[in-house]
């Protein structure tokens, strides 16, 4: 009935996928929407600099929930470089659903946690997510 | 839209919604507009819109010193803004009437200008948990430069401030009390003379954050004996212009907070010679069509009368509160008597993140606000990170009361199947 909310992102809001926490993570990143004060952090398990096992916690809206859900599933067997390679478009595409720039920021703060854990910085050197 | 219910008291708001032309549009594929975010700025009369049209078209120039037609008309129309709101609040002298950019920036000003004169290592600044970000950060800004301390008077289980700690917490440690006349989030109406007169007993100075109340209710700033009052124009109406109102003797004392031109008397190379009240404060050109524009704005709220103005929205937020306390599972803040609150309804569904729910009543036309609204040590207060937030003025009716409360209907379909 409403294209924002359709089934897959309320699935995952409701349902998340690798949502908790990693007792012995390797990496670990947290973030927050100043503008909502949504926060997502994620942790990592790497074995060879690839993810074998993730997990994601933190409160937010279905739009940024879905996305945290939907990028865990996807960072699984992909390497550091890879996922430093990942851009905004990537997660558009995964979301599949028409963003304005107000929500785009929702969808995105998953994908910067992700990338600053990734480069092991306080902040993403990508600044494509910052509209 | 189409029947409105206009059976509020107070005001003919059938009338009052011809003069908006905003609210004459639809959005979203064809849905009236519903707007219910006025608490973060309001919707502006034909009137005021047509005020600053009028200045670029006719008599752009900049104010003060200008020897020529247009210079004296926008300086005459400028300044007489100022003795309207002189007027609306209840000034002894429009010298008392400091044009800003925005209720942030007068309570800077004062921070700055008072604040660093006065306040010493050890003194207290006395705020509320109600308080807006705005009047919270330049206290603490303060305070951490001159080691003085930050005492909050607490909220009550109903949203209420705690009168009992009024007493208690402002003593002859205080150095300034800087209180809220009614909460941006609950719409709680704060006990601002209680505090006031308080506040003087110790022999401490009190600021008043009036950017809710100003635009809703009657406010006279010698009936109340504040000592400064911050409001903005464009919550009541007008053009993006804030105002400081202080009592003459405490402005003369303090030191200028801007410097630049307008402000100075003379300028010499090694010091300068402030100008008069209120020019004092008012660094640079001002916001010139903007304070004509508030100018307009005064009088549309003073031809309506603040006594309507508040019995309308006392009416529709009493008739919000009864229908929203039927919405399952809703948790609404603040007190839930209209007698002790403004039209400001912040509310949590459990389950459904506020961004989520403002992003679905857009669908149908209804802006309402989702976050922290600015007041994040109050949502910490309430254990939340965000809330929904709806708010009424002059041109709400009980229809667009009901719209919402059918669209949250919907919110929670969407969500919970």
């Amino acid at each position: 009935m409403d294209d924002l909310y359709r089934e897959l992102i309320l699935d995952h809001y409701q349902h998340p996928h690798n949502h908790g926490e990693l007792e012995d993570a390797d990496i670990s990143f947290e973030d927050s929407n100043p503008l909502c004060g949504d926060k997502i952090r994620f942790e990592i398990k790497l074995k060879d600099n690839v993810v074998q096992e993730v997990r994601f916690n933190g409160k937010g809206c279905a739009i940024s929930q879905a996305s945290a859900s939907m990028l865990s599933d996807e960072l699984i067997g992909k390497s550091l470089d890879e996922i430093r390679k990942m851009n905004k478009q990537f997660i558009l595409d995964m979301l599949g659903i028409p963003l304005g720039p107000t929500r785009i920021k929702c969808a995105l703060l998953p994908l910067k946690v992700v990338k600053a854990a990734a480069y092991g910085l306080n902040a993403s050197p990508d600044e494509e997510d910052e509209e | 839209m189409p029947a409105l219910n206009l059976a509020t008291k107070g005001l003919n708001v059938a009338a009052i919604r011809e003069d908006f032309p905003i609210l004459q549009q639809t959005v979203n594929g064809g849905k009236p507009l519903v707007y219910l975010d006025s608490t973060a700025t309001s919707q502006k009369p034909g009137a005021v819109i047509a005020a600053l049209d009028e200045y670029y078209r006719k008599y752009n120039a900049n104010v003060h010193r200008g020897i020529y037609a247009l210079a004296e008309e926008a300086t005459a129309r400028y300044e007489a803004a100022r003795k309207q709101v002189q007027k609306f609040i209840g000034a002894k002298s429009f010298r008392e009437i400091i044009f800003t950019r925005n209720t942030t920036e007068s309570i800077n000003l004062v921070a700055y200008s008072w604040g660093r004169a006065n306040v010493q290592a050890g003194d207290e600044i006395v705020l509320t948990l109600l308080e807006h970000h705005s009047n919270i950060v330049p206290w603490q800004i303060l305070a951490k430069e001159k080691k003085a301390k930050l005492v909050y008077i607490e909220v009550d289980e109903q949203g209420l401030l705690r009168e009992d700690q009024i007493d208690r917490l402002i003593t002859d440690k205080t150095k300034l009390v800087a209180a809220t006349m009614m909460s941006n989030v609950t719409g709680t109406i704060t006990p601002i003379k209680r505090i006031i007169d308080r506040a003087h007993a110790v022999g401490a100075v009190c600021l008043v954050d009036a950017a809710q109340s100003a635009p809703h209710m009657p406010v006279n700033v010698q009936a109340l004996d504040c000592d400064f009052m911050a409001f903005s124009g464009h919550k009541m109406l007008g053009p993006f212009v804030g105002i400081l109102y202080g009592k003459r003797a405490l402005l003369e004392g303090m030191t200028p907070f801007i410097g630049g031109g307008e402000m100075i008397r003379e300028v010499f190379l090694e010091d300068f010679k402030a100008n008069e009240l209120p020019w004092k404060f008012e660094g640079g050109t001002p916001a010139i069509a903007e304070g004509i524009g508030l100018g307009v704005a005064v009088d549309y709220l003073t031809a309506l009368g603040m006594e309507n103005v508040r019995e309308h929205e006392r009416e529709l937020t009493g008739y919000a509160l009864s229908k929203l306390q039927a919405v399952e599972g809703i948790r609404i803040l603040g007190p839930l008597d209209r007698e002790l609150r403004g039209g400001i309804i912040s509310f949590d569904i459990p389950g459904i993140h506020p961004h989520d729910v403002a992003a679905i009543l857009d669908r149908e036309g209804i802006c309402v606000r989702a976050g922290h609204h600015c007041a994040m040590p109050l949502h910490e207060h309430y254990g939340l990170a965000a809330t929904s937030r709806a708010s009424f003025y002059i041109y709400n009716v009980p229809e667009e009361v009901d719209k919402l409360v059918e669209t949250l209907a919907k919110v929670r379909k969407i969500f919970n199947g």
